[in-house]
């Protein structure tokens, strides 16, 4: 997994619109990369439920909120509607898993990302990285609010 | 608003509390299906159990309006059986629906909707809300006991 004090690696990815998002359109913002498994497994969903509610708070302390995983951006905006949620999905699709692979975030063998948080400061550098001891556990927001408050 | 991470609150005046015995505190979402398969098991506890509000609204788009609704209940002496009412019958949760229950509860309805309707309700619930984010709760229920089995 990616640490502290590293530069954090562009991307271009294409969101669940189809739109291109790249990690250099937010400089100058604080960005919280949201790497989960996939769109649709029940603990995903209760992952993005959560910190959509808490959206609010976290763009208020100026931090833009981008959700990846290898899917479709199809799939993505399927998920979305499913979910109700409006956070940007990213699509990691082709090459598959690049960007989590960059990230280290990736699953060799299984084909997809763990849950990792990674908030990138204004400069394009990562604060704080967090990787989930296991899929199973979906990382509370509160540890979201701990790196922005450190 | 800090929502850091912080130990559960422990029982205080303002939460809602029924039976008796060692203390569970127990995040619930009253639109989740999950919870109220689990709600009669964990109610049929033997202890004294507290219900706090988590509802998640984008998974459950009705679930402020019905915590809202419990907790207008609540200021009128029947928090738990409008959960348990809420919770036995998941498929009659529209507004014509609650005004039934609060009749069968024998309720003011005026002041029912009034209360459910106020700011102060919307912040009574955030307020457990935003107290379980910072538990790190990520899924509901989530019960926590809240005994020290160290504390003599």
């Amino acid at each position: 997994m990616i640490a502290a004090g590293e530069p954090a690696p562009d991307f271009t990815l294409r969101d669940q619109d189809g739109k291109e998002v790249s990690l250099s359109d937010f400089k100058g913002r604080k960005v919280l990369l949201v790497f989960y498994p996939m769109d649709f497994s029940p603990a995903c969903s209760d992952q993005l439920s959560i910190y959509q509610e808490v959206k609010p708070e976290i763009a208020e302390k100026g931090v833009e909120m981008l959700g990846i995983s290898v899917d479709h951006p199809y799939a993505h905006k399927a998920f979305q509607e499913k979910l109700g949620v409006d956070t940007t999905l990213l699509a990691d699709f082709e090459p598959k898993g690049a960007v989590s692979k960059a990230y280290g975030s990736y699953l060799d063998g299984l084909g997809f990302a763990n849950r990792t948080l990674v908030l990138i400061d204004e400069d394009g550098t990562v604060a704080w990285a967090h990787e989930s001891p296991s899929l199973g556990e979906i990382p509370g927001a509160n540890l979201i609010f701990d790196a922005l408050a450190a | 608003m800090e929502l850091s991470s912080a130990p559960i609150p422990p029982l205080g005046p303002e939460d809602h509390v029924r039976g008796e015995g060692e203390p569970i505190v127990v995040y619930a979402d009253l639109g989740c299906p999950h919870c109220a398969a689990a709600w009669l098991e964990i109610s049929s506890r033997p202890a004294a159990i507290a219900f706090r509000h988590f509802p998640v609204a984008s998974k459950h788009p009705r679930s402020p309006a019905l915590h809202a609704a419990a907790e207008a209940a609540g200021m009128q002496g029947t928090f738990f059986a409008m959960v348990d009412s809420l919770y036995a019958d998941r498929a009659h949760v529209d507004d014509p629906h609650l005004w039934e229950r609060v009749e069968r509860l024998g309720l003011e309805l005026g002041r029912f909707d009034e209360d459910r309707r106020s700011a102060a309700v919307a912040a009574r619930v955030r307020r457990d809300f935003e107290s379980g984010i910072r538990a790190g709760v990520t899924g509901t229920p989530a019960v926590f006991d809240l005994q020290c089995r160290g504390d003599a």
